[in-house]
């Protein structure tokens, strides 16, 4: 049997009572290991979970055991070997032997992906959350530079900021300066 | 089709490993902090671009017959005149100006056969190349506001600015050639005519010029013309020694893991 859940519109949810009535079937087995993969931080944000950053695409059972079909953040992303290595630990530790992972490079990954409840603590952890919606259609971005969007201070709130490099500890990250505060902050970049 | 692809996909992804090679030479080098860190970033997307490119590149080699190298093997275990990248890549970092004018170029390009390349028939191309761009357009917003920092700043940024712009002039034409592989494989809506992509180029580059007061340079000359370029594997001084220092770990120690 093939299932598969899409995180985008169905966010993890804790298994039914039909689910749990039914034991150990197929359905509970993959809401099991959604939940498992729920508490898995991203390394590099760890106030957010794989599963809440959108990167966990879709777990299925298969003949021989588990797959799990994750989509890298960004290319060069020098987290995504660490990710697969937590997913593997953590489902193993659940008793789920065989793991398959797979990657799927299409749709590319968004931040449209990013759950509501994370964009909220990341602003608590610091880091402004990703602004304008993202646009998908990559044939229409411009060569030319874009008008960029006021980013508020995550810390006090203010829209007085300026940018001060396009990339920040990390690729998918900005760096950024409130001139109200006066404290540097990352932004996650609309991606 | 798979002979012509296989050869894309080397030029393509050698273009992208041999300039994140370079970026990565400027790593605990940087100006500034935020540069340092921008740099070994951009040289970062470029890194697991080529990665993609290279890995499918191996599939393809596979298809053709015979066994299909991985992309270690790729990158790692293939001298100069294999390598397929563009001479603009290969160019050593000089100073600032220089890698910013390497990159501004290059930048401009790579968005605009990304773009095109995201429409490609070959579903593969198509999902590397539309990831690709996403992270490529933030490499255009970097190195376009640099030339414009760096341009219209002192006397010294900007004559040192317009001297890189003038120097690398000649290594962008090879950008929007077109030879046999390709245009097998723009025929068969595989890949964007690379001509056309000079016309939008110039435009893009132009404006970003105009602003940081720079002058687009006016010479016709270009370096690896007419199919004797680094897309052919013929290449500048540079890349050899770049390679020894890239390639030196798995010379030495073959298949070393860690």
């Amino acid at each position: 049997m093939i299932e598969t859940h899409e995180p985008v519109t169905r966010r993890f949810a804790p298994p039914s009572a039909r689910e749990q009535a039914q034991g150990r079937g197929e359905g509970s087995r993959i809401a099991q290991a959604w939940h498992i993969l729920a508490t898995i931080p991203d390394p590099e944000v760890p106030v957010v979970s794989i599963v809440e950053l959108g990167i966990v695409r879709g777990v299925m059972t298969t003949s021989a055991g588990l797959a799990v079909v994750l989509t890298p953040t960004y290319s060069g992303c020098p987290a995504t070997d660490l990710i697969e290595r937590a997913v593997r630990d953590a489902l193993r530790e659940a008793g789920f032997c065989d793991v398959r992972i797979d990657y799927r490079l299409s749709p590319a990954w968004t931040t449209d992906w990013l759950a509501p409840e994370a964009r909220v603590r990341l602003r608590e952890f610091g880091i402004a959350p990703p602004g304008a919606r993202a646009r998908i259609d990559v044939t229409g971005i411009s060569p030319l530079r874009r008008a960029r969007a006021a980013v508020p201070c995550p810390r006090c709130g203010s829209a007085d900021t300026s940018l001060l490099s396009q990339f920040g500890s990390t690729a998918c990250k900005a760096q950024y300066r409130c001139r109200s505060c006066l404290e540097p902050f990352d932004y996650f970049k609309p991606h | 089709m798979n002979e012509p692809l296989f050869e894309y996909l080397l030029r393509q992804g050698d273009t992208d490993l041999v300039l994140a090679q370079r970026l990565g030479e400027w790593v605990g080098h940087g100006p500034v902090l935020e540069e340092d860190i921008a740099l070994a970033n951009v040289g970062l997307d470029l890194l697991g671009q080529a990665r993609l490119w290279l890995g499918y590149a191996g599939e393809v080699e596979a298809r053709i017959g015979g066994r299909g190298r991985s992309e270690d093997e790729l990158a790692f275990l293939r001298d100069a005149p294999a390598f397929r990248n563009l001479q603009l890549a290969e160019q050593p970092n000089g100073d600032y100006a220089a890698t910013t004018a390497r990159q501004f170029y290059y930048d401009h390009a790579h968005l605009l056969l990304l773009q095109g390349l995201a429409r490609s028939r070959d579903e593969r191309v198509a999902a590397i190349a539309a990831k690709a761009a996403k992270e490529v357009q933030y490499h255009v917003e970097r190195s376009s506001d640099w030339v414009v920092r760096l341009g219209d700043g002192t006397d010294e940024s900007r004559a040192r600015m317009q001297r890189a712009i003038d120097d690398l002039w000649p290594y962008t034409g090879e950008m929007f050639e077109a030879d046999a592989v390709d245009g097998v494989l723009a025929g068969a809506g595989f890949v964007p005519d690379h001509r056309a992509l000079r016309e939008p180029w110039v435009a893009a580059i132009t404006a970003v010029l105009e602003e940081a007061t720079l002058v687009v340079p006016p010479g016709t000359f270009m370096h690896g013309a007419r199919g004797r370029g680094g897309r052919q594997g013929v290449h500048t001084e540079h890349l050899g020694h770049l390679l020894t220092e890239m390639q030196f770990l798995q010379r030495a120690y073959r298949g070393a893991q860690w």
